[in-house]
């Protein structure tokens, strides 16, 4: 009736062996002091089993150096996992900067894949094998989570904000994509397939949709036709600052603190952009929340960034 | 040996008649009222698990509407959580033993104890109108903006259930601390209280200062919902992940109240049968305070993928890596009781293996969620699904279980049949097994929890566990007819059945209303069985 059902998830990124491994240690750990309880229970039961019912136990009330023994040694074994998960995790979190872009956006109860180079896609994603991917996500509606078992990796699409992931996809092959965050009736139909193909194949896959020219196109189309271009000047001497070079640098803001321009800060700027005024211009450009849908400020987003090179662009 | 005689006047008998029961101010009745309801709320809340066990047998969505299955697991967890977890051993065992305990003749406000009882009716009553008229389906988590701006369900309602049942274990959290301060018989010092009351003294700490935190996100997740006030969804301005943040706050620690009660059971049972003092009982004591302190500071190991700094996240990791180690110290010391004791394996004591086997893996399991490198990976999954149910069903419910059989004959002055009441306890462990194991392999492989259809290949781990929760519900059904049978036909228990140590075993069974005929004096410490012997009568 049944087929031998898999009992472990492909390996089909380079984080997954690393987060694996973690995984086996874990086990280990468990089994071990399971097993310590389990044994010195089952053992005491029958060795001190009462023989009579007035019977009492042996008049002891402990033992502080086995106190210290059995707080310190989980401790340190606690650090010890701690450390490594830790160093697993900042792996897990900080993508490599040569790599490639792509935007996710959930909806109740798809999710929404845009290439940079202008394909998009609906509940599957086509990705080359052996190429470091970073995902920026965001969410239209509720809280959706993009997971991709097969990755090990997993973030929270939440409305109002970007989250990310990476992973390098090692085996060509089909991997589940789950919504894993509830998000209401559909919620586990909320699934799509991740396709990772040899690299011709991908090639092959980009050069044979319809082509709508590249986000940052798309996005620079938007920035003339909202008519962000005409505040936002290249020369920097408009109504609002240039743009030119503006994504990943330091931003002096009017209250005077600096941050770092990253897409939560662009994606901020273009939805409320009183909330981190640069300092020296007027707090005067309108808010375009409802003029603009995620995908739309995913394509200026793509625009500003495109904008930190030289304008010139070789193919 | 001669059969004690059930004694003629006891709290039961002492007044008539459906009024003196509902306007009672005895705290042993109180406990009777709330084991009576718990337990109706105990069996609702089964009855939704089964039927998600029932729907995810097959990868289809067959048996329910997938809005239905939505409700079903919503209403399982704010049942079993809000109306059954929570207030069962405090509740019930708390409420009629601490007095007993202390050597006090109730409570010390046994109005208020009666009030939190009318105002849990009211909150559960509220909850019960929301599942009538159409249940809710946000998940017992509430996560906005899903639960102020999308579910068109019967959010409200049920907030406000869970709003008012709060005020329920506010009151019973700081009567319990009050009544410990303040009504301990003489001689009996901090340190010769049983570690019952310790637990229950850390479990009121949480309650008091948890639950209010809860009200006053419920009452913002009703503002926005209601009125549109711009607290939580990013459209109206408001932040979403302050909403888990929040909720979090309490509703990690809440998982405190539901296991530290049950691990005080377990002090009081693993001494007792052991004939024994328990192995380092200020390490036990204290090791509950630490459970209640950390407990406040790892909330957001609940949302290492939303987005949170990783700075964040690395201290929550560390926090919530700390609090596993006075757990762990628990479990040792129990263990270490019972080396050259004087082991008597009768049915409350198998229910304590029982504890120790589930509750060990279930801590155990919670170090790969504290572990940021393998939570990523398991977060939202079943295996998130399996790690809880293993501390709240495997721990707190056995704990409850052993509690029940161990304090049956002090509550009721009856036995229970020993052989079923074995036979009970081994049918929810391999039932438990069989029912969460599997879901630990299906949550690494990647099954997200909350899932009405699942992917073909999931099915075999499924069916194993719907095949488990049937065991399960054999092994929880049985005591209900044996423990009801016992009121009736079971033997009479006498003072001390299991001829153990502490006040409650030295007057009647079942108590008279105040309790004890003179106040008592204590001279000696806890579990000092090497002096007072273990007679059984």
């Amino acid at each position: 009736m049944f087929s031998a059902p898999p009992l472990f998830p492909e390996q089909a990124s380079a984080l997954a062996p690393q987060v694996d491994n973690l995984y086996f240690f874990l086990i280990a750990v468990t089994v071990f002091f399971a097993g310590v309880v389990a044994l010195a229970v089952g053992y005491f039961a029958l060795k001190y089993r009462r023989k009579h019912p007035d019977d009492v136990g042996a008049n002891i009330h402990g033992s502080v150096p086995l106190e210290i023994l059995w707080t310190v040694i989980p401790f340190v074994i606690a650090m010890f996992i701690f450390a490594w998960s830790t160093t697993v995790y900042f792996r897990i979190i900080r993508p490599p900067d040569e790599r490639l872009e792509i935007y996710a956006v959930g909806k109740r109860w798809m999710w929404k894949f845009q290439h940079i180079d202008g394909q998009r896609e609906i509940n599957e994603l086509h990705l080359p094998v052996g190429r470091a991917v970073k995902m920026t996500i965001s969410s239209e509606d509720v809280i959706h989570d993009v997971f991709v078992p097969a990755f090990r990796v997993k973030a929270d699409a939440i409305p109002g904000r970007y989250t990310s992931i990476w992973f390098t996809p090692t085996k060509p092959g089909e991997y589940h994509l789950f919504c894993s965050q509830y998000c209401g009736t559909k919620h586990s139909g909320m699934v799509g397939t991740v396709i990772v193909m040899e690299p011709h194949a991908y090639e092959q896959w980009l050069s044979g949709g319809t082509s709508e020219g590249s986000l940052a196109t798309k996005g620079q189309k938007l920035f003339q036709d909202l008519a962000c271009i005409s505040c936002h000047v290249p020369e920097g001497s408009g109504r609002g600052p240039t743009l030119h070079g503006v994504f990943g640098s330091q931003v002096t803001l009017s209250t005077g603190s600096v941050i770092l321009a990253d897409e939560n800060y662009i994606r901020e700027s273009i939805l409320t952009p009183q909330a981190k005024l640069v300092a020296g211009y007027q707090p005067q450009m309108p808010t375009f929340q409802g003029l603009v849908n995620e995908e739309g400020v995913m394509a200026l987003l793509e625009y500003v960034k495109s904008m930190r090179k030289p304008a010139t662009r070789e193919p | 040996m001669t059969t004690p005689a059930y004694p003629e006047l006891n709290y039961l008998n002492a007044t008539h008649g459906i009024r003196s029961w509902l306007l009672t101010k005895d705290h042993k009745r109180i406990a009777l009222l709330y084991l009576i309801s718990v337990t109706v709320f105990f069996g609702l809340g089964g009855m939704f698990a089964g039927l998600i066990r029932l729907e995810l047998t097959t990868p289809a969505g067959d048996l329910l509407a997938a809005d239905t299955y939505n409700k079903m697991f919503t209403m399982h967890g704010i049942v079993m959580i809000f109306f059954f977890l929570i207030p069962s051993i405090p509740a019930i065992l708390g409420n009629f033993l601490i007095p007993i305990m202390i050597g006090a003749k109730d409570l010390a406000f046994p109005r208020i104890n009666l009030l939190s009882w009318y105002i849990y009716i009211i909150g559960g009553s509220f909850t019960l109108y929301a599942i009538v008229v159409g249940g809710v389906d946000t998940g017992w988590t509430f996560y906005t903006p899903y639960s102020t701006s999308a579910s068109n369900t019967n959010v409200l309602p049920t907030g406000i259930g869970i709003f008012i049942t709060g005020f329920s274990s506010i009151l019973t959290g700081l009567n319990f601390i009050v009544t410990i301060h303040r009504m301990r018989a003489p001689g009996l010092t901090w340190f010769r209280l049983p570690l019952f009351v310790w637990a229950h003294y850390a479990t009121s700490l949480i309650q008091i200062l948890g639950t209010p935190v809860v009200a006053i996100t419920v009452l913002m997740l009703a503002a926005e919902r209601a009125f549109g006030i711009g607290i939580f969804n990013p459209a109206l301005g408001g932040d979403p992940v302050l909403f888990q943040h929040l909720f979090w706050f309490y509703s990690h620690p809440a998982v405190y109240i539901m296991i530290l009660p049950a691990m005080g059971v377990i002090s009081e049972l693993v001494a007792c049968f052991s004939r024994k003092p328990i192995f380092g009982y200020s390490f036990v004591a204290f090791s509950s305070l630490a459970i209640a302190v950390f407990g406040f500071l790892v909330w957001a190991h609940h949302m290492f993928v939303a987005g949170i700094s990783p700075y964040a996240a690395m201290v929550f990791s560390f926090l919530s890596f700390a609090v596993a180690i006075p757990s762990a110290v628990k479990t040792f010391n129990w263990a270490a009781t019972m080396y050259k004791g004087a082991i008597w394996l009768a049915s409350p004591m198998i229910f304590v293996f029982g504890f120790l086997g589930l509750f060990t893996i279930g801590g155990l399991t919670g170090l790969f969620l504290a572990s940021l490198g393998t939570d990523i990976h398991i977060h939202d999954t079943y295996f998130v699904v399996a790690h809880f149910h293993y501390i709240m069903v495997g721990g707190a419910i056995m704990g409850y279980l052993a509690g029940i059989h161990f304090y049956w004959p002090k509550i009721t002055g009856r036995m229970y049949p020993e052989a079923w009441a074995k036979f009970s306890a081994l049918a929810v462990f391999v039932g438990f097994n069989l029912t969460f194991f599997p879901q630990f392999i299906l949550g690494y492989m990647g099954m997200p929890r909350r899932y009405h259809t699942y992917p073909p290949e999931f099915q075999v781990l499924n069916v194993l566990s719907s095949a488990g929760a049937t065991i399960l519900a054999v092994g929880y059904s049985i005591p209900l007819i044996y423990l009801l049978w016992s009121l009736k036909y079971g033997k009479v228990a006498g003072n001390n059945p299991w001829g153990a140590t502490g006040l409650e075993w030295k007057t009647q069974s079942p108590p008279l209303t105040e309790n004890f005929t003179e106040t008592p004096i204590v001279t000696e410490e806890p579990y000092d069985y090497a002096r007072q012997g273990a007679h059984v009568g």
